[in-house]
């Protein structure tokens, strides 16, 4: 019996030696530990043996199947890598073949300057508001202290409805609307088209956007307005940019300044960008004038507050280098596909 | 504005700076100067020398052989095919690696040209006489140039000096941006008073003095004013024996520095005191006022008028005219008449420094359609203190350059007297205002630089006349800190109360809707808002549609800009176009913008604007590729119910059998649909264009960007399929209608798995397979839970006219 179960176990180990794959393997368990399978078949011969040497017996039929049934897991182990690295082997690819994209669409250059822009100014707790583009001339300009027949109307080249209405020629009139609904403070930024009657060429357009921005509280002062516009210069055209404060003139606004920022393409050498200046124009500013805030119902004695206004425009044209203003409006997918 | 360093330092003596560092200090302390031309930035080494003796050139017929005094007694030749030269002239000489500017056909070289020894025909010439083109500038500034040749010197310069220095050219000429509220400063003297207080050297303004013979004006002149809101002020002078000549060199140089064209004494002088002063005058010939009066009066409506460039002119009656006893001789501050101007015959002339409503004269030179030189700096608006002083600048400089004699007195008209503004000040305020800590008594130093004066007692600032910009403390408060230095003001952030920074609820959904359009393969473009009335033919758009009645613009840049879009059609498909024509392939676009609504025609209020989200595509794609963007932009946006399609849209501009409205919660919220080809011919795009319009408002207020989690299920799903067979008229929404009325609680969900028309389909007739999901929330669906519902849709079915298939 013993011989027999050697035997056994002797031919077990040389099938599965021999087995050339998971099939084969799986056969030769079968027909050794199978229902049907010598080893069962010498456990079904116990009966034969005497009582006395059963448990003997099932203790070698146990050990020789457990040494074959490990052997078999150890093979079929082996084989499955093995067949695994043969798939794999099978299944190299071309990386450098074509991507599939889902082809996304891309933003206006505008609206990436802007949303740049909205970021900044969010992230310093301004809330960013509309206006109407068809606006009354009061909040156009009566509001902002600019009289009928002051010269800067003419200056601004307004397009007219009619006596009463206009084109809005500046997001300014969004500084009115929101101070008349007399909640306090306020910081805002209004983002919005503009219309001024330029003729169409490289670097003016009839149609333009601006980005107008008012803080009004309680002790603001021209120091805040310098410190906010300098930290916004930064955020929007990196961190060693540095700012420079002009006196300037805008009825809306006194003190007044325009505001330039070091050349982000020569960091303030001179270079073809700014025509050798080092700096770049590129907004102006100042502290809300103390009748604007009175015709808005704000008591200058007790509020103060700052305004500026960029062009949006002239941000992304900078920001991206894009040498024709025209191209904003044309929507040329080779040229919207760039953003 | 320009100015020259030369005419600044007139009255700035001590100013001793370089273009850039005035150009720099300047602009910080609120004169911008724009940029500068150095004069003689192209020209070097060029002197006055004699000819001491001409030859002709053994070799050529057209050129001489010169020996030339250059200074210190050292000779040179110079060969030259100039005509005009003769022995014993002084003329400019560029000596041997020397620069000029141009060529004398008035031709500038940016960076001159360098002058160098060498043989012309064989002879030797070692340097250059040059004209004065080739010097940079012209005979209009140099009117004592020949038209032809070398520049020729009067006799009293001295051979060997620079011929730089003697013209003139030896200058910088500045141009300034000045902004419109500095009145004072389209003058020189007020730049001048800027550049030494910015400088802090001494400001040293002409002294005027007394002019005059010991005749009476008045017996020359009675002046009345008509109206004097329209003219505050006018002041005549009388000015006889004139003798017409050129003016001093070096006032024309001063002229021809600023752009101005030197042309008599006269003349010189008027424009002269206009660029000091910021006055404008005006010389009337005497002789041909007749009454010996001057009346400022409106003009009729519709008279005519000739003014002195010879131009008939027609006035309204706004128009302020001056006129002597019988007619018109001006148009108040624009220009002067034919009919009164100053000839080379002239005896006696009225000299007229006035002050008119700048208002009126900047309306007036629209409708009389003439700016001039005067009208630009009346439209300003002036100070009435100026004319005085600088009529009687001219006269002096009349009586200095002997160019007549000045009669005693001035008549002059004035009413009420404008006087200085006394501004309330406080130091602390000033401070609280700039965020600085300035003193007072700095303050008061810098008003002083100014001429702004100090009332100790009262604590106010005394604002002289021509300062009319200064009128409350903010304005004090520019002035203090464009003299501390806008640099020197410390930063800082605003402190106070903490808010939110946040989009509004309307540019979080527009933001939404970009994302998903950008996802769905369409790039953003821009459009402008206002387009020709024509656009209406263009899109099919009947006469009496309401999409007619437009916010107009009454002065567009013509008519294809002129009228305020009230579709967002135009736009997207101007934009397809240019794409089509230039062969761009599968272009999508979209875009946000409004159209403007007028509430009633003609406008009397603001009109409605509305936001449409306009998506438009050619090449790959059709109808439901368009419409999967809008529902995927209506799931995004939190309208999660359904939409409906209605094809009944009635949209000219729409393919009348691929169009339909979309229908949320019952609200027409958009149309989409394919371009009517006749529309698409109309705009030269030759393949389908597919458009979807979302009206953004009603979106707005209907999305939602809250989410609750719904659970994921847990018991499986029982699925049925219904095949039918039906006319091709029904719709398939119909039949979703079907499921979503008679689905019962449990259906989960339908899809369209199989759409067919053709062989083995009776004609007219279309093969429709949907799959549908039923599956409860809490236990395993049995049959008995879902036949009912299963029953009552296949019975509707059946009743539409549908035929099942098994």
């Amino acid at each position: 019996m013993k011989e027999k179960l050697e035997q056994i176990k002797a031919e077990a180990i040389r099938e599965i030696q021999n087995s050339d794959g998971l099939a084969k393997l799986n056969d030769v368990r079968v027909a050794f530990l199978g229902k049907k399978g010598e080893l069962t078949a010498v456990l079904k011969g116990m009966k034969d043996v005497l009582p006395e040497e059963r448990p003997i017996v099932g203790q070698l039929v146990n050990e020789t199947r457990e040494s074959i049934e490990k052997l078999i897991d150890q093979t079929k182990a082996k084989l499955e890598a093995a067949e695994r690295d043969l798939k794999l082997k099978q299944e190299v690819i071309d990386v450098t073949l074509p991507a599939k994209k889902n082809k996304v669409g891309h933003s206006h250059p505008n609206t990436i300057a802007l949303e740049e822009v909205e970021n900044i100014f969010i992230g310093m707790g301004y809330e960013v508001v509309e206006g109407p583009e068809v606006e009354y001339d009061y909040y156009n300009f009566e509001a902002l202290n600019i009289p009928a027949n002051h010269p800067a109307k003419d200056e601004q080249d307004t397009f007219y409805i009619n006596q009463d209405i206009v084109l809005r020629t500046q997001t300014s009139p969004v500084q009115v609307r929101e101070m008349e609904k007399g909640r306090l403070p306020i910081r805002m930024i209004a983002p919005g088209r503009v219309f001024r009657s330029d003729e169409v060429d490289a670097t003016h357009s009839p149609s333009f956007h601006q980005i107008e921005g008012l803080v009004i509280d309680k002790n603001i002062t021209f120091a805040d307005l310098k410190g906010t516009l300098a930290e916004f210069a930064k955020e929007l055209f990196g961190e060693d940019t540095r700012v420079k404060f002009r006196p300037h003139h805008f009825p809306f606004t006194e003190p007044s300044a325009e505001v330039d920022v070091t050349c982000f393409k020569c960091g303030g050498k001179g270079c073809r960008f700014c025509k050798g200046s080092g700096w770049i124009e590129i907004l102006g500013c100042g502290m809300v004038h103390p009748r604007v805030l009175k015709m808005s119902g704000i008591d200058p004695e007790e509020y103060s507050g700052f305004a500026f206004g960029v062009g949006l425009e002239r941000i992304a044209l900078l920001k991206y280098e894009i040498d024709d203003m025209r191209l904003l409006y044309e929507n040329d997918d080779r040229f919207l596909k760039q953003f | 504005m320009n100015t020259s360093l030369s005419w600044i330092k007139a009255y700035v003596p001590e100013l001793d700076v370089t273009a850039q560092e005035y150009t720099d200090a300047m602009t910080l302390s609120g004169s911008k100067v724009e940029g500068f031309e150095k004069l003689d930035a192209d020209l070097e080494n060029i002197v006055v020398g004699q000819i001491s003796k001409i030859e002709k050139h053994p070799d050529a017929d057209k050129l001489v052989v010169c020996q030339v005094n250059v200074g210190s007694g050292e000779e040179i030749q110079i060969v030259t095919g100039a005509p005009n030269v003769k022995e014993g002239q002084k003329v400019p000489v560029v000596l041997d690696g020397g620069r000029v500017a141009g060529g004398h056909d008035g031709k500038k070289t940016p960076g001159g040209i360098k002058i160098k020894k060498g043989k012309l025909r064989g002879v030797p010439s070692n340097g250059m006489m040059c004209s004065i083109e080739e010097l940079g500038s012209t005979r209009e500034m140099y009117p004592e140039s020949p038209e032809n040749g070398i520049y020729i010197f009067e006799d009293d310069v001295t051979v060997g000096e620079s011929a730089i220095k003697v013209l003139g050219l030896d200058d910088v000429v500045f141009e300034y941006e000045i902004t419109s509220n500095r009145v004072d400063c389209f003058g020189v003297l007020g730049l001048a008073r800027e550049a030494a207080a910015t400088f802090g050297k001494e400001f040293k303004p002409p002294v005027v003095t007394e002019t005059g013979n010991s005749e009476d004006v008045n017996d020359y002149i009675k002046v009345t004013v008509e109206d004097t809101e329209l003219c505050p002020r006018y002041c005549a002078r009388v000015v006889k024996n004139i003798k017409i000549a050129p003016s001093p060199k070096w006032m024309q140089r001063r002229l021809a520095a600023q752009g101005i064209r030197p042309i008599n004494n006269i003349v010189d002088i008027t424009n002269y005191v206009m660029e000091e002063y910021g006055q404008p005058m005006h010389a009337y010939d005497l002789d041909t006022i007749a009454g010996k009066e001057i009346v400022v009066r409106r003009a009729d409506k519709g008279e005519k008028f000739v003014t002195l460039d010879g131009q008939e002119r027609t006035m309204d009656d706004s128009v302020l005219m001056i006129c002597d006893g019988e007619k018109a001789v001006g148009i108040a501050g624009i220009m002067g008449g034919e009919n009164s101007m100053i000839t080379d015959n002239v005896q006696t002339m009225l000299f007229e420094a006035a002050c008119f409503d700048g208002t009126n004269i900047r309306l007036s030179s629209k409708k009389v359609g003439l700016r001039t030189d005067a009208s630009g700096k009346f439209e300003k608006g002036l100070d009435p203190n100026n004319a005085i002083d600088a009529i009687n600048r001219a006269c002096q400089l009349i009586e200095e350059l002997g160019a007549g004699e000045v009669v005693g007195g001035v008549v002059d008209v004035y009413g009420k007297v404008k006087e200085g503004r006394r501004i309330p000040f406080d130091d602390k305020k000033v401070n609280c205002l700039l965020g600085t800590e300035i003193s007072k008594e700095d303050m008061i130093a810098y008003f002083k630089k100014i001429d702004l004066g100090y009332d100790e007692e009262k604590e106010e600032v005394i604002v002289p006349s021509w300062r009319q910009d200064l009128e409350c403390l903010a304005d004090m408060a520019e002035e203090v800190a464009r003299f501390y230095g806008y640099d020197n003001i410390p930063t800082s952030l605003p402190s106070g109360e903490a808010t939110t920074g946040k989009l509004s609820f309307k540019l979080r959904v527009e933001k939404v809707a970009r994302d998903t359009a950008e996802f769905c393969g369409f790039s953003q473009g821009m459009s402008y808002s206002f387009e020709s009335p024509k656009v209406f033919d263009k899109l099919l758009i009947p006469q009496d549609s309401d999409l007619r009645q437009t916010v107009v613009i009454s002065n567009p840049l013509g008519e294809d800009f002129s009228i305020m879009r009230t579709i967002s059609l135009n736009g997207m498909l101007t934009s397809l176009a240019t794409n089509y024509n230039r062969r761009n392939k599968n272009v999508r676009l979209y875009e946000l913008g409004n159209i403007y609504l007028p509430k009633q025609v003609p406008v009397t209020e603001l009109p409605e604007e509305r936001m449409q989200f306009t998506l438009g595509l050619y090449g790959d794609g059709d109808f439901y590729t368009m419409k999967g963007v809008v529902e995927e932009f209506f799931d995004k946006a939190g309208l999660h119910g359904k939409e409906t399609y209605d094809p009944e849209a009635g949209k000219p501009f729409l393919h009348p059998g691929r169009q339909a409205n979309i229908v949320y919660e019952g609200e027409i919220v958009g149309y989409l649909g394919e371009i009517h080809p006749q529309v698409a011919d109309n705009y030269s795009i030759k393949e389908r264009v597919y458009v979807a319009v979302i009206d953004m408002p009603m979106i707005v207020s209907m999305a939602n960007f809250d989410r609750k989690y719904q659970g994921i299920a847990r018991f499986p799903a029982v699925s049925r399929d219904i095949s039918m067979v039906m006319p091709k008229n029904i719709l398939v929404g119909e039949v979703e209608k079907v499921f979503d009325t008679k689905g019962g609680q449990y259906l989960e969900s339908y899809e369209l798995f199989d759409l067919y028309e053709g062989a083995q389909i009776k004609s007219g007739f279309k093969s429709v397979a949907y799959s549908l999901t039923f599956r409860a929330k809490d236990k395993t669906l049995e049959e008995a839970d879902y036949a009912p519902a299963m029953n009552k849709i296949l019975k509707s079915l059946e009743e539409m006219g549908i035929e099942l298939r098994k």
